[in-house]
């Protein structure tokens, strides 16, 4: 199967829109992440309930009203409240307590959100029914794109650019940068920490909720969906430095691309060196396990990740 | 002589032990094995916590791929068992070393990281074990393999008699509590306990940090490779879920829910962890939400778990008791 | 009230209950069904149970006399939980069956529990090679089918529709190979490319990769098994890339009654017309089957799944073999010869077991379709295969 075909240069390039696609979508995950815990030293396994809660709150209201746009407002309307209530209910408790804890209670969390969300929803998951428009493809000379892949790269590099205009120009920005490099020195300038904690998580919790929503019509809102990929997102963010929403964009892209490349050409690769038979056992399992080599091989030359915030505690 | 039984924390844990070593008999007349079965699963993962909590509780290292050595202990059963060599030397041979390098090649590379970098590279080994395992079609892949018969000493022991297997289990356990007992009372267990507090200090006090951590990372990983021989031996079954990293986040709860200062509390965490959840599925198929609101209720509320509970109990009682000698 | 009423007496009852034997106490059927009832597996699992309550329903409670007691349990996806909770069906409530079984691996951990304790195994679905050939025992049966023989069916039918060349997307798990080994079995044609994808509670959602790939290969058709909501996943995305048209659809357990609704209101058109092979469609044509679908759709609304199928012919099978001995569940057996009779209406028609107690049954091309009612569902076309055996019997010893 594994013939020495030249390189298909279409396959390649739509190969590089779907990676950086998935990037996009996990940078969305992943930004929130490293905030929460660059800025509050806390660990969010959460994060992934935020992700599947905005699929299903989109879905629900899309499914009711019969418009996008009302669903894509409401779904993140209601995560800045979830956003805002666990970290004034839960998470503001804990920031002094030992990450085992954190890795603790938000684990609870995820088994409350994910039964609540089997009890409202029901197990069987929801689609987000798509315009015509959106579930067609476009056509750029002789290439064949799905249109809605477009839609997430547009809006995944769209939220990209604002939240790098919110970090980089805004007071908000300053403080956060500030927070995840120096958090004393943050409150010792009188800032009203509390209130940024605050933000900050329902920003986060509203980032996740819009990569949940925006990936639910390719695949569909359901139950632990967010666990699924959280995992990956805690990689991301490890591989770009914990606090740097720099590092987290480029290891994103970095990880999206090369998740995406392994699936596609690691067959053909190893067919070079092994048999048919073992190159097709083989290759599955080891772009499986990408992500991880990836993240092990920089951590062993990095301990602290691509890019990170200097001053930051270890 | 009994002196530790003054404490409260002691007595409890000592009730507890009395408790499990007469458990099989108040089964038998209650004839309900399946209870026994319950019990044998509780020990061998409070087998598996009290040796992540060497490294947790005490070296500070948080590591969530534990389990993998859970999986390295069940193969090394059950792959010699898929080739009918059957003898129990070899599979616990084969647990001991084949977790003891593991733990010795990833150790050595994840301990140059800290804090949730450290959680996170190990998580990757694990995954990536986890992902060869069900690569491998010989050994059933994802499916896993049937042990159809469990390890055998020679006659020695028969670990088919669920009896015997639990008592096994048991001393193991025992055995155990008192090599840690020993180790963090001794010269080793001080500098560990240091590095957690300030890693810093211990350096400059000419201590080779590296080298302690990573011989305390291969104790912990070796003896929760026995915990992964007995589990395959029990459970008659071997698959590579049994290596998934939310059975490592399970026995971090159970030894933050057993208190992570003690060398008991991962005991009693597990067994609080696994009575739970087998009573709560029993009631209701959401059970994982009254599950969850527990653990929540637990951190937050929580006082380092039921051993610092113990402990804060005992202070207060003892504070009770003798008034003056607080002023 | 009654409870009150009967307080003086359960002293007695009691002491009684203790001196006679334990036999003559078991006036009920006690089945332990083992699904998946949490996790989004959950939505099979609900199928499942929902199509044991209706069989119970027109069994009208009772088999041979005796209340039939079933006690659903929750494997949670996970081979060590369900094999738990099969050990606390066996050891604590004693039951006489154990059934259901959505998965493989949770079927193979949970196996020796049950046979080495003297009971019988019924799966309701899972079809591992290695119960049906070197593992089979007298105790375990099957309703549902061995994995490859789907497949086979499959790659039978892209011969006849003149397929050249196919490719490949499965998951990467045991039953994953099994489906592209049958499929590959008896296809004669070419396969291109195979793209096995990551599988497991972090498993891939999103095929663009793959789908590329698959369009770059020039294939004639595309074959792919993806079992519950990751099915859903696929054919949308198989629609949003346009390929109906250039890379006609072939597909086994994937499309069906609970991925079906869903897609509807989704509005993915690409999946009407597409085939997969099965040993039962909703409109299968005999008279079981019409009571067990009209009313199974009457409580619930849609159309029942082949889970749902496989578990209702799971409690007929029982039942045939509990009235075949008058209710004496001491009669292993008269139990074991009643169920290799298989005589009971079955909801696939009438069908018998070979040796290793796998179903010897039909196997059809079935198309999706909008029915009376403008729901999508899928409805025969042809029989692939009559009376097929699968390829493992040979190396049961039974």
């Amino acid at each position: 199967m594994t013939v020495n075909r030249p390189v298909d240069w279409h396959l390649l390039v739509s190969q590089l829109l779907n990676g950086l696609q998935l990037g996009l979508l996990l940078f969305l995950l992943a930004s929130g992440l490293t905030l929460i815990f660059g800025i509050m030293n806390f660990i969010n396994l959460s994060h992934g309930a935020f992700y599947m809660v905005g699929a299903f709150v989109c879905a629900t209201v899309v499914q009711a009203t019969g418009s996008l746009l009302t669903g894509i407002v409401l779904s993140l309307a209601s995560l800045l409240v979830i956003g805002a209530a666990v970290e004034w209910l839960i998470a503001r408790k804990l920031y002094q307590n030992d990450h085992l804890d954190h890795v603790l209670v938000t684990f609870g969390l995820i088994l409350v959100f994910d039964t609540l969300a089997h009890i409202i929803w029901g197990p069987a998951g929801m689609v987000i029914p798509l315009p015509e428009i959106l579930n067609g493809q476009v056509r750029v000379g002789s290439f064949v794109i799905p249109s809605y892949r477009l839609v997430i790269i547009g809006n995944g590099l769209m939220v990209g650019v604002a939240l790098y205009i919110l970090i980089t120009r805004s007071r908000l920005g300053m403080l956060i940068r500030a927070g995840a490099s120096d958090r004393d020195m943050v409150t010792a300038l009188g800032v009203n920490i509390d209130r940024l904690y605050l933000v900050v998580f329902a920003i986060g919790a509203a980032m996740a909720g819009f990569a949940g929503l925006l990936i639910a019509p390719i695949t569909e809102a359901s139950i632990g969906m967010g666990n699924e990929i959280i995992i990956i997102a805690f990689v991301v963010v490890i591989t770009g430095g914990i606090g740097s929403v720099q590092g987290a964009f480029y290891s994103a892209l970095i990880i999206g691309i090369l998740d995406t490349l392994g699936r596609s050409y690691l067959d053909d690769f190893l067919g070079l060196f092994l048999s048919n038979q073992a190159a097709e056992t083989a290759a599955p399992a080891l772009s499986a396990m990408m992500v991880y080599i990836l993240m092990a091989t920089i951590l062993v030359f990095r301990p602290q990740g691509l890019f990170s915030p200097s001053g930051l505690r270890k | 002589m009994f002196k530790f039984l003054e404490n409260l924390p002691a007595r409890v844990y000592l009730a507890v032990t009395a408790l499990l070593a007469v458990a099989p008999l108040l089964v038998t007349l209650g004839s309900q094995p399946f209870y026994l079965d319950l019990l044998t699963r509780i020990l061998i993962l409070a087998i598996a916590a009290v040796s992540l909590n060497l490294i947790i509780g005490f070296g500070g290292m948080i590591s969530l791929g534990h389990a993998a050595f859970i999986g390295i202990g069940a193969y090394c059963v059950g792959i010699p068992a898929h080739y009918d060599i059957f003898n129990g030397f070899i599979h616990l041979g084969l647990a001991i070393s084949c977790s003891a390098a593991f733990a010795l090649i990833t150790g050595a590379i994840s301990l140059r990281t800290h804090g949730l970098y450290f959680i996170m590279i190990t998580l990757a080994f694990a995954q990536m074990l986890y992902f060869t395992f069900v690569s491998l079609d010989e050994y059933g892949a994802d499916d896993g393999l049937i042990i159809y018969q469990r390890s055998d000493f020679n006659g020695l022991l028969n670990l088919e008699n669920p009896t015997t297997l639990y008592y096994t289990v048991l001393v193991t356990l025992l055995g155990l509590l008192y090599l840690m007992h020993r180790l963090v009372h001794a010269r080793f267990g001080r500098v560990i306990i240091g590095c957690k507090h300030n890693e810093k200090r211990m350096q400059a006090l000419g201590f080779d940090t590296y080298r302690y951590k990573l011989t305390c990372y291969v104790i912990s990983g070796t003896i929760c490779g026995i915990a992964g021989f007995f589990l395959g031996n029990f459970t008659n079954f071997i698959s590579p879920e049994m290596m998934d990293w939310t059975h490592s986040g399970e026995l971090i709860f159970m030894i933050v829910i057993g208190g992570t200062a003690g060398i008991f509390g991962p005991v009693v965490g597990t067994a609080f962890f696994l009575l739970l959840e087998e009573m709560l599925s029993g009631l209701t198929q959401y059970w994982q939400l009254i599950f969850g609101l527990v653990l929540i209720l637990l951190v937050v509320f929580g006082k380092g778990g039921v051993h610092g509970l113990l402990v804060w109990a005992d202070t207060r009682q003892t504070a009770q008791a003798q008034p003056e000698n607080d002023s | 009230m009654k409870l009150k009423m009967q307080r003086p007496q359960t002293g007695l009852l009691a002491a009684m209950m203790i001196m006679l034997p334990l036999s003559v106490f078991a006036d009920s059927v006690k089945i332990g069904f083992v699904t998946t009832l949490t996790t989004p597996a959950s939505v099979i699992g609900e199928d499942m149970r929902n199509a044991v309550n209706l069989a119970v329903e027109h069994l009208g409670g009772k088999m041979a006399g005796k209340e039939i007691e079933v006690i659903f349990e929750d494997d949670g996806f996970k081979p060590e939980i369900g094999k738990q909770k099969t050990d606390k069906l066996v050891k604590k409530d004693d039951a006489d069956f154990v059934a259901g079984f959505i998965w493989s691996h949770v079927l193979l951990a949970s196996s020796k529990s049950v046979l080495d304790s003297g009971k019988f195994l019924i799966s309701s679905n899972a079809g591992p090679s290695q119960l049906a050939g070197k593992g089979c025992h007298p105790n375990f049966f099957s309703t549902s089918w061995q994995n490859d023989q789907t497949p086979m069916a499959m790659g039978e039918v892209l011969n006849e529709q003149g397929i050249a060349s196919v490719y490949i997307i499965a998951p990467n798990y045991a039953a994953g190979k099994n489906m592209v080994a049958g499929v590959e079995r008896t296809f004669k044609g070419n396969v291109v490319g195979k793209d096995l994808t990551k599988w497991g509670k972090d498993r891939q959602l999103d095929f663009s990769a793959e789908l590329a790939k698959a369009k770059a290969s020039g294939a004639d058709g595309l074959f792919i098994f993806y079992p519950g909501s990751a099915g859903g996943a696929f054919l949308k995305q198989y629609q949003q890339a346009g390929l109906k048209a250039s890379l006609p659809l072939y597909t086994v357990f994937t499309v069906d009654s609970l991925s079906l609704p869903k897609l509807q209101a989704g509005n993915i058109e690409g999946v009407l017309g597409s085939k997969s092979t099965m040993f039962w469609a909703p409109d299968l044509d005999n008279a079981a089957n019409k009571r067990f679908v009209a009313d199974f759709k009457a409580k619930h609304g849609n159309y029942p799944s082949f889970y749902a199928a496989q578990s209702y012919d799971t409690i007929m099978l029982i039942n045939s073999a509990v009235n075949a001995t008058g209710g004496d569940l001491d009669d292993q057996d008269g139990l074991r010869a009643a169920m290799e009779k298989a005589e009971f209406d079955s909801i696939r028609g009438r069908y018998r077991y070979n040796k290793n107690h796998m179903p010897i049954q039909n196997f059809y091309l079935r198309e999706v379709v909008t029915d009376a009612a403008g729901n999508w569902t899928t409805s025969i076309v042809s029989t692939v295969y009559e009376n097929h055996q699968d390829s493992y019997a040979g190396e049961c010893s039974l």
